[in-house]
């Protein structure tokens, strides 16, 4: 799977406006982006996924083109086959669990969608007994795997995730690490996660974009067998 | 007695009528000025609102003079269609929409305004198309609102007067809505009448309240 980036956006920042440039390529499963508050990185996952029109450039996802200012092709949010999961997880507070995650896969107004392929995912990620529960009934960790659920059950090309630990408190975030890893190999989709905690980056990253505000710092592959080190040296801890 | 249940009758089939016209082209208003901003669009929004601050006569000649016999789209109806709306109920059902119309409008603008935009975002991201988006995402959250406004728009629509009487006049049976009959009744020294009619307003639209307040509070 290759994804390639080129975009150029305007953006405002509180009072500032500042020009955001980014170019990447990567053909690896897991991508990391880090970098400050502020610097695009939310910005540049929303216009691969088509909720933002950038002002020029060109995506392209398996050799797919998602966007080229210059061919005017822009494909809207519901074709790029991109899974999406929120910072705040953006869980649809009217509707259970099960037809939150049942959501993608509902044809026109019906609401019973294909149950069995439902009640699959329900049970691979443990949501079998909370099946009839609301958002606001769940915990933070249990939205998230209702979200995960739902991105994931369209079969997405890619999976892009916004910063999907930092509302977790620090002993749930080791343990989700471990389970999104596995939840990648299992359903072998590449997944780019935005983050800002050095310990995601070791955890996750095989390609890591290192963003400053408004452009791509850097680019680096992280070498799996001295990945504690190569990433304290590429963010400059200690 | 029935004779003077005449008035309540009518005045609720043009209020029904009404508010089902101001709920559909409300919401679509909202829906439609909300996601998309073009040139002008301000200015309608404003047109949307007009008819709330307006005064009702005045309101009731401007759609006279589109309705009537010789108005731009009046003319236009008798001679194509054969309908002429001076001094019928359907006429009525056209002012009371006239004035209803900015209280859907805008409870819908602001409750549609309201659904957090990462749902909506959320939902285009999982497939949904911008139908599937309002119908099963922004309405479902902005109902109450929406509710609320068709409610105020009922009770406008029910106690319309000014605009009534001008382009559908005081036919018993006909037009003559329940305000409109008091006014008469007060005017014509009909004291009991007016009373029974007052009475039976008053009693009507509470019940109105207490229903809608119980509808709201079911649902949590």
């Amino acid at each position: 799977m290759k994804l390639d980036v080129q975009l150029r956006m305007r953006l405002k920042a509180e009072d500032r406006l500042f020009q955001l440039e980014v170019a990447f390529q990567s053909a690896k499963s897991l991508i990391v982006i880090f970098g400050p508050s502020g610097a695009g990185k939310s910005v540049t996952i929303q216009a691969i996924a088509g909720l933002i029109k950038p002002d020029s450039g060109r995506i392209v996802l398996d050799g797919r083109v998602l966007f080229d200012s210059k061919s005017a092709v822009n494909l809207a949010a519901r074709e790029r086959n991109v899974g999406y999961v929120f910072q705040d997880y953006a869980l649809f507070p009217h509707l259970s669990v099960a037809q939150n995650v049942a959501f993608p896969l509902e044809q026109s107004f019906r609401n019973g969608a294909s149950g069995t392929a439902v009640e699959e995912f329900l049970a691979k990620f443990d949501l079998t007994d909370l099946r009839t529960s609301y958002p606001r009934q769940l915990s933070g960790g249990q939205r998230q795997r209702v979200a995960l659920a739902r991105a994931l059950i369209r079969k997405p090309d890619i999976l892009l995730l916004d910063e999907p630990l930092a509302a977790l408190d620090p002993v749930l975030r080791g343990k989700t690490r471990g389970e999104l890893l596995k939840l990648q190999q299992s359903f072998a989709v590449p997944m780019v996660v935005i983050t800002h905690d050095p310990a995601d980056v070791e955890a996750f990253a095989e390609d890591l974009i290192v963003f400053d505000i408004g452009k791509v710092a850097q680019q680096i592959s992280i070498d799996s067998n001295r990945r504690a080190s190569q990433v304290r040296e590429v963010l400059g801890l200690g | 007695m029935t004779d003077a249940l005449v008035p309540l009758l009518l005045t609720l089939k043009i209020a029904v009528a009404a508010t089902a016209i101001v709920l559909f082209a409300g919401v679509a208003c909202a829906y439609l000025l909300g996601r998309y901003s073009f040139w002008g669009s301000q200015i309608i929004d404003a047109i949307c609102t007009l008819p709330m601050v307006m005064p009702p006569t005045v309101l009731g000649y401007y759609l006279l003079v589109v309705f009537g016999r010789r108005g731009w789209i009046g003319a236009w109806l008798e001679k194509s269609l054969g309908i002429h709306l001076i001094f019928t109920w359907q006429g009525a059902v056209i002012a009371s929409a006239a004035v209803a119309f900015p209280l859907v409008y805008r409870a819908a603008r602001a409750s549609l305004g309201s659904v957090d935009h990462h749902l909506e975002n959320a939902a285009r991201v999982l497939g949904a198309g911008e139908a599937k988006v309002f119908f099963r995402v922004s309405l479902p959250l902005a109902w109450r609102g929406v509710f609320a406004g068709t409610m105020l728009a009922f009770a406008r629509a029910m106690g319309e007067f000014g605009a009534t009487l001008m382009i559908a006049g005081s036919i018993p049976g006909k037009t003559q809505t329940i305000s409109i009959a008091i006014y008469e009744a007060v005017q014509a020294g009909q004291d009991s009448v007016a009373n029974f009619l007052v009475l039976l307003a008053s009693l009507v639209c509470v019940c109105i309240l207490a229903a809608s307040g119980k509808f709201l509070q079911r649902q949590f």
